[in-house]
C-alpha cells in the first residue's frame, strides 16, 4: 500500500464552492468505479461520497436503488470496497467519505468498520437512517479514529436545525426537498434560511444535495450555500455507459465545475 | 445512546431519515395526549364494539382438546373480527388517531393483504385518501385483497424494488412518508419500524390478551398454562402476550415461519436464524448475511414472509419471557387442514402456524392445563393457495 497524505472534510470547502459527487461502488464493478474516481478528480470534484451497497435502501429513489443492486449482484462486499480504497487511495488527493446505511456499519462491526475506514483514509461518514437522536452510537466511535460524523438536515426539520447544528462536524448535508435521492425538476424549498440558520449556530460549511441535476441546477443551490451534491444524475450516467461510463462521468463533472467556477 | 427513545432492552430506537423526525415526534407527542384522553379511548371502544365485533370469542375447542388428549384448548377468535383479522384493531386506532392530528390521508404497507383491507377499510369508514403498498409478488398470491381495496376505495401499489414482498412495501411505504408527511399519516401495520410505533401498535392490539385475561378468569376462574400466536413482525403475538408478561405461570410463545426449514435459505425464521442488526428503523434481530444485507426470506405465509421481528419480541427473547419456534410450510398447511376438519373453522396460514405448534405441545401438557391459541385471522384469503399447495388447481 503506497502512503496516502491526510485529508479532512472541511478542505473540500476551503478554496471555492464545493463540489461534493457521490458514486456507488461497485457499479458496474469496482475497476470501473476506480475509473469514475479518478476522472471526478480530475475534472474537479473537492469531496468524495463512496457509497458501500445495502440491499434496501430506504432513502435512495429508484436510480441509486438500482445501482446499489448491480453493485451487490456483482458481488461487491463491505471488504472488497476497503480493498479497493486501499489500492486507489494516495492517488486521489482529496478527502473522501463513506455513505451507507446503519446495519452495513453495525453488522461489520462499528468498531471495525470505523477502524478500517480510518485505515485506508477515509475522513468522514454519512448514515442517512441515523437521525441525531441516534447517533451517539456511531459518533463516538468516530471521534477516537479522527473520523468526521456528518449529519444532515431537511426541509421538515425546523426547529431541530439548531440543534443538529450545533454538534455538526465537517460539513453539514442539507437535503434540499421532502422526498429519497433523485433527480427533480426543479427545487422550492427555502435553502437560504436552513443555511442561515445553521450559521448561526456553527461556523461550518453546508453543502445542498438531492435533486441536483446537472450545471445549471449546481449553480443555484452553490449561490445559497458552500457547495453541492450531486448522486443520482452522476449514476444515471454509469447506468447508461457501464464501464464506459468513466469518460462521460469527467466531462459531466468539468461541466458541473465550470459553471460553479462562475459563481 | 443518551438521546434515544423508545427502546425495549437494547432494541427498538428511531433509525430513520432526518426527513421523518419532526413526523414521528409528531405522533408521539399526539399518542402521549390522546392515550390519557377518556374521550378519545371511549371513542375506539365503541368502535371496537359496534364496528369490529369485540369482544372477539373465547371458544374452548372441544373436538380438539379430546383429539390431541393433553392441555384444555381455547382458541382466540380474532378471524371473527370485521375484515377478518386481528389487523382492525390498530387501523381503527391508528386512524382515528390520525384523524384527530388533523391528517387527510393515509398510506400503508401490506403483505398477505390483511393490514392493506383493514386500513381501506377503516379510510373508508372515516372519510380518508387511502393509498396501500404491496410487494408485486403478494398482488399476485392475494389477488383477491387487491381487488377488496380497490372497492374500498384505496390505491393499490405493486411494488417491484428488491424482492417485491412485505420488506420492499415496507421500505417503499417510508419512502412514501418521505415525500409527503403534512396531510399524510403511516399506518404502520405491525409492532415494528421506529419509536412510537412499536408501542402504538402493541397498545391498540393488547385488547386480545386484556380479553382473554378476563373471558378466562370468567369461563376457567383461572389464568391460561400457555398462549401461543404466530409472529411475522408481530402483532397479534404481542397483543396475545402483553397482559400476560407479568405473570411469570403464562408461557408465551411465538410460532415463527420456517419456510421450507430453518437449514434452508427458504425462510422467513428471524429469531431461529437472523442476528442483531439495524434496518426499517428499529434495533432488533433480522435475517441478514454476514455483510448486514437483508436477506431474501421465503414463507407460504404472505404475512409472516419479513426478515425482521418486532423490537419488543427481541427483547421478550433476550429476557427469556417469551420463547420463540420455527414451523415449516408443511406443518402449517397439514395444521390449517386439522383445524378446518376438526373444528369446521378454517384459520389464516398465518395463524395456522401457532395451531402446528399447539399440535406438538398440546399431548405433552396434562389435563388439567390450559392452552389458548389465538387465531389471527381467516384462512378465506389462502384457499386457492394452499389448494395448489396440494396439487389442486381451482379458480378463485
Amino acid at each position: 500500500m503506497t502512503q496516502f497524505t491526510e485529508h479532512s472534510v472541511k478542505e473540500a470547502f476551503e478554496k471555492h464552492k464545493a463540489f461534493v459527487a457521490f458514486v456507488t461502488c461497485g457499479d458496474p464493478d469496482l475497476e470501473t468505479t476506480k475509473e469514475v474516481l479518478r476522472e471526478l478528480v480530475k475534472n474537479g470534484v473537492d469531496l468524495i461520497e463512496l457509497g458501500i451497497p445495502f440491499s434496501d435502501p430506504t432513502a435512495e429513489g429508484v436510480v441509486i436503488q438500482e445501482a446499489n443492486n448491480r453493485a451487490l449482484e456483482g458481488g461487491v462486499t463491505t471488504d472488497s470496497v476497503f480493498e479497493m480504497i486501499r489500492e486507489i487511495r494516495s492517488e486521489l488527493p482529496i478527502p473522501m467519505v463513506f455513505m451507507t446505511y446503519a446495519n452495513v456499519v453495525f453488522s461489520y462491526g462499528t468498531d471495525r468498520f470505523l477502524k478500517t475506514a480510518k485505515e485506508v483514509g477515509m475522513n468522514g461518514i454519512i448514515l442517512p437512517d441515523v437521525p441525531f437522536e441516534e447517533k451517539e452510537e456511531f459518533k463516538t466511535t468516530c471521534d477516537s479514529y479522527g473520523l468526521d460524523f456528518i449529519s444532515l438536515i431537511a426541509p421538515t426539520s425546523h426547529d431541530r436545525i439548531r440543534m443538529i447544528a450545533k454538534e455538526a462536524e465537517g460539513f453539514v448535508y442539507c437535503v434540499s426537498s421532502l422526498g429519497v435521492t433523485g433527480v427533480r425538476s426543479n427545487i422550492t424549498t427555502d435553502i437560504s434560511s436552513m443555511v442561515q440558520l445553521v450559521k448561526s449556530e456553527n461556523n461550518i460549511p453546508v453543502a445542498v444535495g438531492f435533486g441536483i441535476s446537472g450545471p445549471d441546477s449546481a449553480k443555484a443551490m452553490a449561490l445559497q450555500s458552500d457547495g453541492i451534491i450531486i448522486g443520482s444524475a452522476i449514476i444515471r450516467i454509469i447506468a447508461k455507459e457501464g464501464k464506459n461510463a468513466p469518460k462521460a462521468v469527467g466531462e459531466f463533472a468539468r461541466s458541473v465545475r465550470e459553471a460553479l467556477n462562475t459563481i | 445512546m443518551s438521546n434515544s427513545k423508545g427502546r425495549f432492552g437494547i432494541h427498538g430506537g428511531q433509525y430513520i431519515p432526518e426527513t421523518l423526525m419532526n413526523a414521528v415526534i409528531e405522533l408521539e407527542e399526539a399518542y402521549d395526549h390522546y392515550k390519557n384522553d377518556p374521550e378519545f379511548q371511549a371513542e375506539l371502544t365503541q368502535l371496537f364494539n359496534d364496528y369490529a365485533g369485540r369482544p372477539s370469542r373465547l371458544y374452548y375447542a372441544e373436538k380438539m382438546t379430546k383429539d390431541l388428549g393433553g392441555a384444555k384448548i381455547y382458541l382466540k377468535r380474532e378471524d371473527l373480527n370485521h375484515t377478518g383479522a386481528h389487523k382492525i384493531n390498530n387501523c381503527l386506532g391508528q386512524v382515528l388517531l390520525a384523524k384527530k392530528m388533523g391528517k387527510t390521508r393515509v398510506i400503508a404497507e401490506t403483505g398477505a393483504g390483511q393490514h392493506g383491507v383493514a386500513t381501506a377499510t377503516i379510510a373508508a369508514l372515516m372519510g380518508m385518501e387511502c393509498e396501500i403498498f404491496m410487494g408485486r409478488v403478494d398482488t399476485e398470491r392475494q389477488a383477491l385483497n387487491v381487488y377488496k381495496m380497490k372497492l374500498l376505495g384505496a390505491k393499490v401499489h405493486p411494488v417491484d424494488s428488491g424482492t417485491a414482498t412485505l420488506k420492499d412495501a415496507v421500505s417503499e411505504t417510508m419512502r412514501e412518508w418521505t415525500s409527503r408527511i403534512e396531510d399524510t399519516h403511516y399506518v404502520l401495520g405491525s409492532v415494528m419500524g421506529p419509536h412510537p410505533f412499536p408501542t402504538i401498535v402493541r397498545d391498540f392490539q393488547a385488547v386480545i390478551s386484556k380479553e382473554i385475561k378476563q373471558q378466562m378468569l370468567e369461563k376457567e376462574g383461572r389464568l391460561p398454562d400457555a398462549v401461543l400466536a404466530c409472529v411475522g413482525g408481530g402483532s397479534n403475538a404481542i397483543g396475545s402476550f402483553y397482559h400476560f408478561i407479568n405473570d411469570p405461570g403464562v408461557e408465551l410463545i411465538g410460532c415463527e415461519a420456517a419456510g421450507r426449514g430453518i437449514d434452508t435459505f427458504e425462510t422467513a425464521a428471524t429469531i431461529a436464524t437472523g442476528k442483531l442488526g439495524i434496518f426499517h428503523g428499529m434495533k432488533s434481530y433480522f435475517c441478514q448475511n454476514e455483510y448486514g444485507q437483508i436477506a431474501p426470506v421465503y414463507s407460504i405465509s404472505a404475512g409472516l414472509d419479513y426478515p425482521g421481528v418486532g423490537p419488543e419480541h427481541a427483547y421478550l427473547y433476550d429476557i427469556k419471557r417469551a420463547q420463540y419456534v420455527a414451523i415449516t410450510d408443511e406443518e402449517a398447511v397439514n395444521a390449517f387442514e386439522y383445524l378446518s376438519r376438526t373444528e369446521g373453522i378454517i384459520p389464516a396460514i398465518e395463524s395456522s402456524h401457532a395451531v402446528a405448534y399447539a399440535l406438538k405441545k398440546a399431548p405433552t401438557m396434562s389435563k388439567d392445563q390450559i392452552m389458548v391459541i389465538t387465531i389471527s385471522g381467516r384462512g378465506d384469503k389462502d384457499c386457492a393457495a394452499i389448494a395448489r399447495y396440494r396439487g389442486e388447481d381451482i379458480s378463485e
